[in-house]
């Protein structure tokens, strides 16, 4: 049951674009069409679902204070916490490489229209902002950081088909010619953000 | 074929160019309106809401995008032809992260307070991905001195949209400016209130999206077909 608590809580109620305004960047300028947003947002919940388990055990093992006292007990005052942003954004440029190399081979297409942004997953806020909120949280078990990781890739997913299907729709609006593109995207995910706060204060 | 080799005749060997040549100033300037990083390029969104509420850490950190973005941007550059490609995103996130823990530190030195109010996002500066984006789409390809040039433009075009959110967020949001104020108590008595919407995340959304609306309409060329 906790781990569906986490699992809903992560997708809507802690939404890692509509409440922590993370992984912006990439989403308003992949947002154009639905399939490269499709594609995108698979790719980030790829990356989360693998890195954020990943960064769980370097945290548990390696980086908290007193982790390391399975090598040996003298190690038990050891702290290593200080070197958490190094260690998961190497871990998560390192995957983010794997997925690059994965995609350009088996999606040439998805890879062109991707673009600057698949090495930009590297620094999608959201990957390196949903390590460290599973830092700050102290899930107990691998299992609610998997689900945690999961369920934030899915919530970012759904804010971008979203938004890009209402881009797809926008297109046949007539919007004045200076606001289109980015400003209006810009103005709608902030009314978009607005309906989910709507969900905040809701407890699980 | 012939009109060819008369407009280009035999270059003489490339005088060296001036520091401050009329192409390396367009680096520094055009940050600041045509290729700005926040309303063209799309990058480095996130921190541009979240540190925004109060204008005192959004200027500290327009400070801090702009150290780390021209030094990474110069070391990147000046090793740019030793990394291997396939693990260049490592090799600049590792340096860009030295650079943001150097910053980190300083600023916990000698800002403690402003520091603490940036608390998260001075070690998400790793991920703005503005530093990011110049070191791929710039100083992969260029020298040193030109990479440094586009990291100050665009750390400052960064800072200018940074600066001016978080003016019209300060200001209706709290009445204050740089933590002074500015909306004497006599308006507040005649029944004006703070309007605690522009604090929520949601509006600075919407302002940088009227921000867009305003550039674009006196830049016309920067319209977008769709």
């Amino acid at each position: 049951m906790e781990h569906v608590n986490i699992f809903i809580k992560a997708i809507f109620i802690e939404n890692m674009i509509f409440a922590y305004f993370l992984g912006m960047c990439s989403y308003l300028a992949i947002s154009k069409t639905v399939k490269s947003a499709v594609g995108l947002g698979l790719a980030v919940i790829f990356v989360l679902l693998i890195s954020v388990p990943v960064c769980y055990l370097l945290e548990k093992y390696v980086l908290k204070a007193g982790a390391l006292e399975w090598v040996s007990p003298d190690f038990a005052t050891i702290d290593l916490s200080f070197l958490s942003f190094i260690m998961f954004i190497a871990t998560i440029a390192s995957i983010v490489q794997l997925v690059e190399m994965i995609v350009e081979k088996y999606a040439p297409a998805l890879y062109t229209s991707l673009g600057i942004f698949l090495p930009l997953i590297a620094v999608n806020c959201s990957i390196l902002g949903g390590a460290l909120f599973m830092q700050e949280r102290e899930y107990a078990t691998l299992g609610e950081a998997t689900v945690f990781g999961f369920g934030s890739g899915v919530g970012w997913f759904l804010a971008i088909v979203a938004l890009s299907a209402i881009r797809e729709k926008l297109r046949y609006s007539n919007i004045p010619a200076p606001l289109r593109g980015l400003g209006i995207t810009f103005i709608l995910t902030g009314l978009m953000a607005i309906a989910f706060m709507s969900f905040m204060g809701i407890t699980l | 074929m012939n009109t060819e080799t008369i407009a280009t005749p035999a270059k003489p060997k490339k005088p060296k160019e001036d520091l401050f040549s009329p192409k390396n100033r367009r680096l520094l300037y055009d940050p600041l309106n045509d290729t700005n990083p926040i309303t063209v390029q799309v990058l480095g969104i996130c921190s541009a809401l979240a540190v925004t509420v109060k204008m005192k850490p959004s200027i500290v950190m327009a400070l801090a995008v702009i150290v780390v973005c021209a030094f990474s941007n110069v070391i990147i550059s000046s090793i740019r032809n030793i990394i291997p490609n396939r693990i260049r995103i490592i090799v600049q996130l590792i340096i860009v992260a030295t650079m943001v823990i150097l910053v980190d530190q300083f600023l916990k030195a000698f800002v403690f307070d402003v520091s603490k109010q940036l608390s998260v996002f001075v070690g998400l500066i790793i991920t703005n991905c503005i530093i990011m984006g110049r070191l791929e789409a710039f100083a992969m390809a260029n020298k040193p001195w030109p990479s440094f040039l586009d990291g100050i433009g665009n750390g400052f075009g960064y800072g200018l949209i940074l600066v001016i959110v978080s003016m019209i967020r300060e200001l209706f949001g709290s009445g204050e400016l740089m933590g002074y104020r500015i909306i004497p108590d006599s308006i507040y008595k005649m029944g004006y209130f703070n309007n605690s919407l522009v604090i929520m995340p949601p509006m600075a959304l919407i302002i940088v999206g009227i921000l867009i609306w305003i550039q674009r309409n006196r830049n016309r060329k920067l319209i977008e077909s769709n």
